[in-house]
């Protein structure tokens, strides 16, 4: 345990020396769905009615970019095959990697978001749920792009292959979160739909540390 | 009294049969030192000897007082015993020199040197507060070479130690060679230079590959 806090500690600290790699995440969630009042029209009626998915869907684009580096640095450099062979498991390492990855991207996206939500004419009495789905979403985001990120290290032009693996992988996140949201919006009750969403972050947390470990030590054998 | 033993390994790379019917017998307080032309598969046997790999045909296992068992079988236990240090260093450049190495002696369990007393053994001790992209290749490997000293793994898997390292360096180098066999510790290492051992067991690959 103490093993996979050293890793958590380092990996923060690295992600605070290099801090603009999450600036430029949140600088692209933030152009992405400003060109859509350019793209369908300013029509406020219209962005009301599409700006809880256009959030989403550009969160997620956005979370994508920088899902390589949970383990690239670490490949290139030699330390991931020492990570492997640490006494730490390699289950905590991934898992504390994805920790720091949610503190870096998923976290100042959701501090970006109520700034979007005006933006976008989003009624502000959504924001909650907004945010809660943001909360309980982005963490899978991570854990399954973990995976994703294992399997494509040692691939040319890696990011886009991990798009391609990860994106359909994420579709359940995106329609049970945009349905809490629309239903929250048309007055229904949400409970159903966001205890689905936390019952795939369960599931994420319990299974995806061990498909991304085994992709891992595949990686570096 | 602990004994690392291989036998009749063989291994593939990319379809290619690197290593055939290698064998090692290592004992406590024993030095191998595996020698080859490039390409004669010695980086690949250090790699199945920390188990990084797994080999092809053929074992590789552990026996001590009170266990015999092929490494695979317990990979946790195995990583409890090793050290590798292979060509590339794993040296983040945006961390300090102690806070790279501090790292590593955290995540292998510690119970070594600390860090500073560490890098003071590699000759290195006025480094510890620089950002490591500021070290030199040389000054890289004997920060790469602290591994070793921090954490009470008996098994020192050492791939080319020697490169870019100084003569003052290669020189610091066999003396830990010596003192850790000196303490029962075993070390396998793959080199072209001659690090000064004395008492040394060899293995030729360049007979044992195909």
């Amino acid at each position: 345990m103490s093993g996979a806090l050293a890793v958590f500690r380092r990996e923060a600290r690295l992600a605070l020396r290099q801090s603009a790699d999450s600036v430029m995440v949140v600088a692209f969630f933030l152009i992405a769905v400003v060109l859509f009042p350019f793209g369908v029209g300013p029509e406020p009626n219209t962005l009301a009615r599409i700006g809880p998915g256009v959030i989403w869907v550009a969160a997620l684009l956005a979370a994508m970019l920088s899902m390589e580096r949970i383990f690239q640095a670490d490949y290139e450099d030699g330390a991931l095959e020492l990570l492997v062979l640490a006494p730490v498991p390699l289950e905590l390492t991934v898992l504390a990697k994805v920790c720091v990855h949610w503190l870096t991207t998923g976290l100042p996206l959701m501090v970006a978001t109520p700034l979007l939500a005006i933006m976008m004419n989003v009624p502000l009495d959504a924001l909650p749920v907004i945010l809660l789905t943001l909360a309980l979403g982005t963490p899978i985001l991570s854990l399954i792009g973990a995976i994703g990120a294992a399997l494509v290290l040692g691939a040319r032009r890696g990011g886009v292959l991990l798009s391609l693996l990860v994106l359909p992988l994420t579709i359940p996140v995106l329609i049970f979160a945009v349905g809490a949201i629309e239903a929250d919006l048309s007055g229904l009750e949400v409970k159903a739909h966001l205890m689905l969403l936390g019952g795939l972050l369960l599931a994420a947390v319990a299974l995806t540390p061990w498909a991304s470990a085994a992709a891992v030590r595949e990686a570096v054998a | 009294m602990a004994t690392f033993l291989g036998e009749n390994i063989e291994c593939v790379r990319g379809e290619r049969l690197v290593l055939q019917g290698a064998a090692f017998r290592v004992q406590s307080g024993d030095a191998l030192v595996l020698t080859g032309p490039n390409g004669a598969g010695k980086s690949t046997l250090l790699r199945l000897m920390a188990g990084l790999m797994r080999p092809v045909g053929g074992c590789i296992s552990w026996a001590d007082t009170d266990r015999f068992e092929d490494i695979a079988e317990d990979s946790g236990a195995h990583n409890q015993r090793v050290v590798y240090v292979g060509h590339a260093d794993a040296i983040k450049p945006a961390l300090s020199v102690r806070e790279n190495v501090t790292f590593w002696a955290e995540i292998n369990g510690g119970g070594g040197l600390d860090s500073d007393a560490a890098l003071m053994a590699l000759g290195i001790p006025h480094l510890a507060d620089l950002p490591a992209r500021y070290l030199s290749a040389g000054q890289r490997r004997r920060v790469a070479l602290t591994r070793m000293l921090t954490t009470k793994a008996p098994l020192w898997l050492l791939d080319e130690p020697t490169t870019a390292l100084d003569s003052a360096a290669a020189t610091l180098l066999s003396d830990l060679i010596k003192s850790h066999r000196a303490q029962g510790g075993m070390v396998v290492t793959s080199t072209h230079t001659d690090l000064g051992l004395d008492n040394v067991l060899r293995l030729d690959l360049s007979r044992v590959a195909a």
